[in-house]
């Protein structure tokens, strides 16, 4: 959010109210845009594969744009999931069902999607819908599991973490009960468009600037900072806190859903165990970004670059032909490293205010 | 004495001792909490352009007080009557759209968010207001308008678009002051507006408590800090154990006899050495 904020101190617009210097010593030290943080670390990142690359395999990784589009197909999808995930985290909460959500509504959606070709539809009589029919029952599959996390977070009072844990094995429940564990295959032409060729890509990025607007830009924004800031004095401010966090549930498990359309699509199948541990992934793409796991901080620009940093340290890797399981390893030291950075960065941030 | 406070304080005679026009009354306020009496029977008299502080121990019940006129809680009895009217709030909104703003101790800003933001949160200035809470918030405009807010309160901000976390205390309390003055109309209370602050703070703080009298906006400060009280306000209400133990003026009494009525020990002279008058 005070993603160039800080550094922007206007000299016009302050005028007549310039700090006092004898009584506020103006503090030099203005903290760097998080974003930019995480900007550096990933262009430190690529380039520590890039030489690497011609150390080991004597070639170059960044040019090669084959690489550069699968890299970022790859984390496409799980990125659309880590900007509702992100707007999740700002207000403190934490959304762990997201991963189980993509194989419930993936099937749910392939179902209506099927083309009349396929002799073993799960609905015979209703193939070749016209494509808006899957998506719309799958995003609203998506928004009523968002509600109900939603609802049971804002209203009884249960830990975030707890209600979405519950949603993640039900969910997952529901996908494979959906057709007792068969795949839900051959879906319309049209259907099929949705994921082919860099649509993911494009799916995602227009999700990250609507949201980034929104967030940036919108009264849903400022509210969904100060209820991560401080939730008792959003509540005085006069903030529905509570509908608030079922919208921002709502839209996180909507994006979830758009999310196993998308792949749902691109795979030509759905199956029940689709979107399998998306949840950590997402959280970890968003904690590489910058967004506090204790709420108020963080931007969907922020948690964009966290996702392509998750996306060059899997392709390096790959490209480097190191086996999949270290890939698994690095990833949990990376995700363990964000946290530690983010609570360091709030230790210095109180020592700095204490010091006042 | 005691006796004189029992009378100025009943509901059916009604204090003489006002200038103008009753903003606030309350008849029988009380609140319970279980089974613990936390504010019982407090019958309360504001009148225009009055500035009054709230005084007691800790656990006599100013806060509860302050929390039942704000709309944070709802009392248990009693009544409130606003303007002559009687009024029944069920949340902070409904008492600040009736022009009732508060100052309180955990201040309700949020931390990640810049000035203008804090000062208009929960009520932004919107472009496009049919897109519900995906409205545009109207940055420039607020922003206007904080600087206006923030030069009426005489408050110095190096940085509007700075956000508060990088602020010290002193400024964020002046933040929520700016906020509480720039839209209350009928009436501020501050809790504990000081408590936290340093010695030049607190001194701006006082100041912005002097030009609200300057502009006739009645306010409740709750307070244990006497020095200041006696300072910045008319009148002294004095809370004891959840009642309302009596009033004094501030040009007509005493560091020693608000003591005397905070502590319920009535002999004068005994708190010459108390190191808060």
């Amino acid at each position: 959010m005070s993603s160039n904020t800080e550094i922007s101190s206007s000299p016009q617009t302050t005028a007549g109210l310039s700090t006092d210097k004898r009584s506020q010593p103006a503090r030099k030290s203005v903290s760097r845009p998080q974003e930019m943080n995480v900007l550096i670390g990933l262009v430190a990142i690529a380039l520590i594969f890039e030489i690497l690359g011609w150390i080991v395999q004597g070639e170059s990784f960044l040019f090669n744009t084959q690489r550069l589009s699968i890299m970022i197909l790859q984390v496409s999808v799980v990125g659309i999931i880590a900007v509702g995930v992100t707007q999740v985290i700002i207000t403190g909460g934490i959304d762990l069902s997201s991963g189980s959500l993509v194989g419930a509504t993936a099937m749910i959606a392939m179902s209506f999607a099927q083309a009349s070709t396929y002799a073993r539809a799960v609905y015979p009589s209703l193939t070749d819908l016209p494509v808006i029919v899957p998506i719309a029952i799958g995003l609203g599959c998506g928004i009523l599991a968002g509600v109900v996390n939603g609802a049971l977070i804002a209203y009884t009072k249960i830990p975030p973490f707890i209600a979405t844990l519950g949603m993640m094995v039900f969910a997952r429940g529901v996908a494979k009960w959906y057709t007792r564990g068969q795949p839900v295959s051959f879906p319309t032409d049209s259907y099929a468009a949705i994921g082919d060729g860099m649509n993911p890509v494009l799916i995602f990025l227009a999700v990250a600037i609507v949201f980034h607007v929104a967030l940036r830009y919108t009264v849903y924004g400022k509210h969904t900072y100060a209820i991560g800031s401080n939730e008792q004095g959003a509540r005085m401010s006069g903030i529905n806190v509570e509908r608030h966090l079922v919208l921002v549930y709502a839209i996180a498990g909507m994006l979830a859903a758009l999310a196993a359309v998308v792949i749902s699509s691109r795979n030509l199948t759905a199956q029940a165990s689709f979107g399998n541990m998306y949840e950590l992934d997402a959280i970890a793409m968003a904690v590489i970004g910058g967004v506090s796991l204790s709420g108020g901080r963080g931007s969907v620009p922020g948690t964009v670059l966290g996702a392509l940093i998750f996306g060059v340290i899997l392709s390096g890797f790959t490209f480097l032909r190191l086996d999949a399981y270290y890939q698994e390893m690095i990833k949990g030291v990376i995700i363990v490293a964000a946290v530690v950075a983010d609570i360091y960065r709030q230790r210095s941030r109180a020592k700095m205010i204490d010091k006042e | 004495m005691q006796a004189d406070i029992a009378k100025t304080n009943s509901p059916e005679r009604p204090l003489n001792t006002g200038s103008g026009r009753v903003v606030l009354e309350t008849r029988g306020l009380t609140k319970h909490y279980g089974g613990v009496r936390a504010l019982s029977d407090a019958n309360f008299v504001l009148h225009e352009g009055e500035h009054v502080a709230i005084v007691g121990d800790n656990g006599a019940g100013k806060s509860t007080f302050v929390r039942q006129i704000t709309g944070v809680e709802v009392p248990t009895s009693g009544e409130i009557l606003f303007d002559g009217k009687p009024v029944k709030f069920e949340s902070p909104v409904d008492a600040r759209q009736t022009g009732i703003e508060a100052v309180f101790q955990n201040l309700a800003l949020a931390d990640d968010l810049d000035v203008p933001s804090n000062i208009f949160l929960g009520r932004e200035e919107k472009i496009l207001p049919w897109l519900g809470p995906f409205a545009f918030v109207n940055e420039k405009k607020m922003r206007e308008r904080s600087i206006a807010a923030l030069e009426t309160t005489g408050v110095k901000i190096p940085n509007l678009s700075s956000s508060l976390r990088h602020m010290s205390g002193g400024q964020r309390q002046c933040v929520a002051i700016s906020r509480a003055a720039s839209f209350a109309s009928k009436l501020i209370l501050m809790d504990e507006p000081t408590a936290a602050l340093g010695v030049q703070e607190t001194t701006q703080v006082e100041n912005i408590i002097r030009r609200l009298k300057q502009k006739r906006i009645p306010l409740i400060l709750v307070s244990h800090n006497l020095r200041q009280v006696f300072n910045l306000v008319d009148k002294i209400w004095v809370f004891r154990r959840g009642e309302i133990a009596g009033m004094l003026e501030a040009d007509k009494t005493t560091g020693n006899e608000v003591v005397s009525m905070i502590t319920g020990v009535a002999d004068s002279g005994v708190h010459e050495n108390a190191s808060y008058i």
